[in-house]
C-alpha cells in the first residue's frame, strides 16, 4: 500500500468522479466533462450528444448533433460484403467469441482501403488542401511519401475514394446528400461541387470512407479522434452479421472451395506418415 | 484492368503459391512443399521463418527463438502490451482475446514493433545513403531533426539495455557476429551517444542482425510480430490466479481531473 499523496494519477479533462461516502473504489457522481452523467445528462443528451462531448468535451449545437447522427446511421452497417464485416463472420461461423468477432472487424476495418486509416489519411489531406481544387489535384496526384517506415502501409489509392470502384454509388451519393442537407457545411457542399473533378484527379470515385472524413473533419476532429470514432461507429453491423452467421453455422458460409489454385503443387507423396493418417 | 473488372478477375480465384490443405489426401502442402515430408523434426520457429521469407535455415531460427526468449516476452505485468494481458485476466475475459489484443498493443511506437520495423528501415537507408559517400553525422543529423529519435536508439524508463550484451553473446557463438550493419548499428551508437546521449536499444541490435541476413523490414517486423506473446501468457495466467478485479486497482483519488471545473447541467 502506498500514501495518496505518494500515488501515481492518471491524468484528464474528460472524466471525474466523487467516490461512494462508504467505498473509495466505487464513485458516487461521474461527471463528464463537467456535465453530471448519471445525475443529469441522463435522460436529457441523446447518445449522439453524449458521444460527442466524449470526443470534444463540449455539447454539439444542433447542425453538428444531426451531422453525426446521421454518420453514425450510414456506418453503422458497412453491409454483409464489406472486409471488416466479413472478418466478424468468420468469427461467428466458428464459433468464436463474440469479442473475437468484433476484434476482427476492427482490425480488418482499420486498414487503408476503406478502413480508419484510411479516414486518418483523408483528414490529414483536408487539413492541408482544405477547400482549394488545385491543392488537392497536387495532393492525389504526387501524394506525400512517408519519409520512414511505419507499421502502417503505403497508401495506394487517394484516401476516401475506391480504387475498386467503377462510379459514385447511389448510397454513398445519397449520405452526402443528406449530410448537405443537414450541415449546413461549406466543406460537405464543396465536396459535392467538386465530386466528379477529384473522381478525375483519383481516377475512381468517392467512397462512403470518403464522405465519413469529410463529416468528421467538419465535425473539428482531428485525425486520430476522426480515425478512432468511424472504427467505433463501423462496429453495430459487424455484431449482428456475427451473430446471424453463428446460428446459421459454417455449412451455410461461402468457404470459397472451388476458388483457390495452387500454383506450385508437389502432389500427393507416398511416404511414413501415411500410415499415421489411418 | 482495375475496378470492377479486377474483383471479376479475382472472384472464386486466389492464385497461391503459399499453401493449401488437401484433407481428402490427407496431405498439407507450405510454399511447394510437403508440410508432413519436409517439416519432420523441424521446430515451430524453423516453419515460421519459412513460411515468412520461404527460406529453410536452423540455424538461425534457433537462433531467433534464443533472441526471443531473453528479449521479448518478460513476464511483467507492468508492461503495457502485458497489462492488456493482466487486465483481461482480472475481469476474466480469454487467454486468447488477452494475448491478441497485447500483440496488437506491441504495435507501439514506444517499444515493440514499430522500433523493430522502423530501425531495419532506417539502417537501410543509412547504408544506401553512406553508398552515395554521404556522411553519417549528416544522415543522423538529418533524421533527428525530421523525427527528434531514432528507432532502436534510446529506451523508455531506463537508458541502458540489458538484453544486448548476451544477445551479441549469442550472435557471436552463432556466428552470425561480424556482418556490415551490425557494424553500423554500433558505429550509429557511439556517435548519437556523443551528440545526443543515447544508447542502442535491442530492437537495433535484432534489425541490424535480419539486415545482415538479408530480411527486408517487413519481414523483420513479421518475424518479432508474435515473439512478445509468452510473457502475456505469463501475465494472463498470473492475473487469474488472483481475485478477479484486483489487477492494480484504482480509487476515485487515482483521477487527476484538469479539465473544466464547473459541474453544469445539460440545456
Amino acid at each position: 500500500m502506498t500514501e495518496n499523496h505518494k500515488q501515481e494519477t492518471i491524468t484528464t479533462k474528460i472524466w471525474n468522479e466523487v467516490p461512494e461516502d462508504d467505498n473509495p473504489f466505487a464513485a458516487k457522481v461521474c461527471y463528464c466533462s463537467g456535465f453530471d452523467v448519471y445525475g443529469d445528462l441522463l435522460g436529457k443528451a441523446s447518445y449522439i450528444e453524449y458521444l460527442y462531448l466524449l470526443f470534444k468535451l463540449e455539447p454539439p449545437s444542433q447542425n453538428q448533433a444531426k451531422l453525426l447522427e446521421g454518420l453514425a446511421i450510414a456506418l453503422a452497417n458497412p453491409g454483409i460484403r464489406d472486409h471488416s464485416v466479413r472478418g466478424a463472420m468468420n468469427a461467428g461461423v466458428g464459433g468464436s467469441t463474440h469479442a473475437s468477432a468484433l476484434m476482427a472487424a476492427l482490425a480488418v476495418g482499420a486498414g487503408n482501403l476503406g478502413g480508419g486509416r484510411e479516414i486518418y489519411n483523408m483528414i490529414n489531406y483536408w487539413e492541408q488542401c482544405g477547400t482549394d481544387i488545385n491543392a488537392w489535384e497536387q495532393m492525389i496526384k504526387e501524394p506525400p511519401v512517408e519519409e520512414r517506415a511505419d507499421v502502417w502501409l503505403p497508401m495506394e489509392h487517394a484516401p476516401g475514394f475506391d480504387p475498386n470502384g467503377a462510379s459514385c454509388t447511389l448510397p454513398v451519393k445519397q449520405v452526402l446528400a443528406h449530410m448537405v442537407n443537414v450541415g449546413e457545411s461549406d466543406k460537405l457542399e464543396w465536396l459535392q461541387d467538386n465530386r466528379e473533378h477529384l473522381e478525375q484527379f483519383a481516377e475512381c470515385p468517392l467512397a462512403m470512407s470518403g464522405v465519413a472524413a469529410t463529416v468528421l473533419y467538419e465535425l473539428q476532429l482531428n485525425s486520430n479522434q476522426a480515425e478512432m470514432l468511424y472504427l467505433l461507429l463501423r462496429l453495430p453491423g459487424a455484431a449482428v452479421h456475427s451473430l446471424e452467421q453463428e446460428k446459421l453455422g459454417w455449412r451455410r458460409y461461402p468457404f470459397f472451395s472451388d476458388g483457390l489454385k495452387l500454383t506450385n503443387d508437389p502432389g500427393p507423396i507416398h511416404k511414413k506418415t501415411a500410415g499415421i493418417a489411418k | 484492368m482495375k475496378g470492377p473488372e479486377l474483383l471479376k478477375f479475382f472472384e472464386d480465384n486466389w492464385e497461391t503459391e503459399m499453401g493449401a490443405c488437401f484433407p481428402d489426401e490427407q496431405r498439407i502442402v507450405v510454399r511447394g512443399e510437403d508440410l508432413f515430408d519436409s517439416f519432420d523434426g523441424s521446430s515451430w520457429m524453423e516453419y515460421l521463418l519459412f513460411v515468412v521469407t520461404g527460406k529453410r535455415d536452423k540455424k538461425l531460427a534457433n537462433l531467433l527463438e534464443s533472441i526471443w526468449v531473453y528479449c521479448t516476452s518478460f513476464t511483467d505485468p507492468r508492461l503495457w502490451n502485458n497489462r492488456v494481458a493482466s487486465l483481461a485476466a482480472t475481469t476474466r475475459s480469454t487467454a486468447a482475446l488477452g494475448v491478441s489484443a497485447g500483440i496488437a498493443v506491441s504495435e507501439a511506437t514506444l517499444y515493440g514493433l514499430k522500433p523493430i520495423k522502423g530501425v531495419s528501415d532506417f539502417l537501410l537507408r543509412v547504408q544506401a545513403e553512406l553508398d552515395q559517400d554521404i556522411d553519417l553525422d549528416l544522415i543522423l543529423e538529418k533524421e533527428m531533426e525530421l523525427h527528434r529519435s531514432i528507432y532502436g536508439y534510446g529506451r523508455p524508463i531506463t537508458d541502458s539495455d540489458e538484453r544486448i550484451p548476451p544477445v551479441i553473446n549469442m550472435i557471436k557463438k552463432s556466428g552470425y557476429f561480424g556482418g556490415n550493419y551490425l557494424s553500423l548499428a554500433f558505429e550509429i551508437e557511439g556517435r548519437l551517444q556523443k551528440k545526443y546521449k543515447v544508447n542502442m536499444n535491442i530492437a537495433a541490435v535484432y534489425g541490424a542482425l535480419l539486415c545482415d541476413q538479408k530480411f527486408t523490414s517487413i519481414e523483420t517486423y513479421y518475424m518479432a510480430v508474435l515473439s512478445f506473446s509468452a510473457g502475456m501468457f505469463g501475465s494472463y495466467i498470473d492475473g487469474l490466479k488472483k481475485p478477479s478485479g484486483t489487477f492494480f486497482p484504482l480509487h476515485n483519488c487515482r483521477i487527476n481531473y484538469v479539465g473544466v471545473e464547473e459541474s453544469r447541467a445539460w440545456e
